[in-house]
């Protein structure tokens, strides 16, 4: 019988939520990483039972967790659960190192990028903020990086190298933070073509490589954002999260700072598609797993007030592909609510019909077993949710 | 044997108790108690100092025979007390919590 696994990250753990096809009662896990803030947890499609987590702290730095059981047990790549750790014969135990490229054979990227005060700063490494496993390969896996930078490992997290032509392309010097830091938050991979990877940076803006991470290109035509110098700049703009339906890999829809945009030729050129959104700001965007122009957002009132508008939590659902959007409340709170939901805490499953999931900064999971005409809370009071990532089980 | 007490994220992180005891040779400094500490646990590396510069976490502290150790050159060593494991060697973490 089908099944899903919620991959749930917080501020202070992580948890494991599943339920059967019906995804009507559900089991929460106890937390794992407890203490630990868990940017990111996503499973290998490749291999379900193999996910990999993202742990990191202000004290203690970054950590990579890997689990080949279905999130039962974990370890650190390279430190497999049972083997003995001591002197001689000790694993390396260098799963967590992230070390920017800086080799003459790549031209040497690591520059300078802009400081919040326009004055030029090194990159600094702070966090993994997304985990994104290769679609046919359970040892390969990539990392989206704080400040920003891609990384691939292709020994199941063991070691980890930058694809530094993303940095070293020219425009890295002109890449700035937003406030939650300069990070590399949405990887995509399209599955038509392995070579072609879409990324995007706060704020910096979206980027693709059609050479499997060699070369890259800004992929900014068509934004606008006035809180920037040139509004129309190649980058500079702070993309907020970016979504792609896997059978249609030239279409792409994207949430920036405010705005929601449409591009339908793989990002060389982006359109406006808010329409009646009551607001444009937000941070999530999702796609209906089986009708590609049925798209999801949660619009959050302003920049400044990070929080739903009203004092109500709704989903808004477009089914034209953007422009006309109805809004979802059937099941959410419609009053005295006043909670954010963050760029990479919204997933969709693929049963029939498609589940969509969402993660409060008020610690709440909602999910709708049929794409959004009503909801549910699967668990409540957790503590902040950062990341939500759904595997559909067969 | 050198004795460590390490903060309670980095005792789960490397399945220990609240004390750990590692062989270190001679002589005893900071540097030689992490570099045997991260060699016994090895998924310690980069949690308390930097992979690379070696350098200590900002947010952590170093104590031996309850004096504040984190400034001291690293290859200066440590006092008897430590290195004849009669006094631990002990790494914490900013308090946090307001």
């Amino acid at each position: 019988m089908s099944g899903v696994r919620v991959l749930v990250g917080t501020k202070k753990g992580a948890f494991i939520l599943t339920s059967d096809g019906k995804r009507e009662k559900w089991d929460v896990s106890r937390p794992h990483f407890a203490g630990w803030e868990m940017y990111h947890l996503k499973g290998s499609p490749a291999d379900p039972n193999r996910i990999y987590a993202s742990q990191s702290s202000g004290w203690f730095g970054q950590v990579i967790q890997r689990s080949d059981d279905g999130g039962k047990t974990w370890h650190q790549p390279g430190t497999p659960p049972g083997e003995t750790t001591g002197p001689g014969g000790t694993p390396k135990g260098e799963s967590n190192k992230f070390k920017y490229d800086a080799s003459p054979e790549t031209g040497k990227p690591l520059t300078t990028h802009q400081w919040y005060d326009g004055t030029q700063h090194p990159w600094e490494f702070k966090r993994v903020w997304h985990l994104e496993p290769s679609l046919t390969e359970p040892e390969t896996v990539y990392a989206g990086v704080e400040d920003a930078a891609l990384f691939k490992s292709t020994d199941g997290g063991k070691n980890w190298s930058e694809l530094s032509g993303l940095r070293g392309h020219g425009t890295g010097p002109k890449w700035q933070p937003g406030a939650g830091g300069m990070c590399l938050h949405t990887i995509i991979l399209d599955p038509s073509d392995p070579g072609r990877i879409y990324i995007a940076i706060s704020a910096a803006g979206a980027f693709r490589t059609n050479d499997g991470g060699k070369t890259w290109k800004p992929i900014n035509k068509g934004l606008k954002s006035q809180y920037i110098p040139d509004p129309t700049a190649e980058v500079g703009h702070c993309v907020h999260h970016v979504a792609m339906n896997k059978s249609r890999p030239d279409v792409l829809f994207m949430q920036k700072h405010w705005d929601v945009m449409r591009s339908d030729d793989a990002g060389e050129n982006w359109r406006e598609v808010s329409g009646n959104l009551p607001t444009d700001f937000g941070f999530v965007i999702d796609i209906h797993a089986h009708e590609p122009e049925t798209i999801y957002v949660v619009p959050i009132k302003s920049d400044s007030e990070h929080y739903v508008p009203d004092g109500k939590l709704r989903v808004y659902r477009s089914r034209t592909g953007g422009q006309e959007w109805e809004a979802l409340t059937n099941g959410l709170p419609q009053s005295n609510c006043y909670v954010n939901i963050l760029r990479d805490a919204m997933a969709v499953d693929s049963l029939d019909k498609c589940g969509i999931y969402f993660g409060t900064t008020g610690g709440q999971v909602y999910a709708s077993a049929d794409a959004g005409e009503s909801w549910n809370p699967i668990v409540r009071d957790l503590p902040a949710v950062l990341s939500v990532e759904v595997q559909t089980l067969a | 044997m050198i004795r460590v007490i390490l903060p309670p994220h980095l005792r789960t992180l490397a399945h220990v108790g609240s004390e750990v005891a590692v062989e270190v040779p001679s002589p005893v400094t900071i540097r030689s108690v992490l570099d045997a500490l991260e060699d016994s646990y090895p998924m310690l590396r980069g949690t308390i100092r930097d992979h690379d510069t070696l350098n200590r976490r900002a947010f952590l502290r170093f104590f031996a025979s309850e004096e504040d150790w984190s400034h001291e050159p690293t290859d200066k060593p440590l006092p008897e007390s430590v290195a004849s494991g009669k006094e631990p060697f002990v790494v914490i973490g900013a308090i946090a919590g307001g």
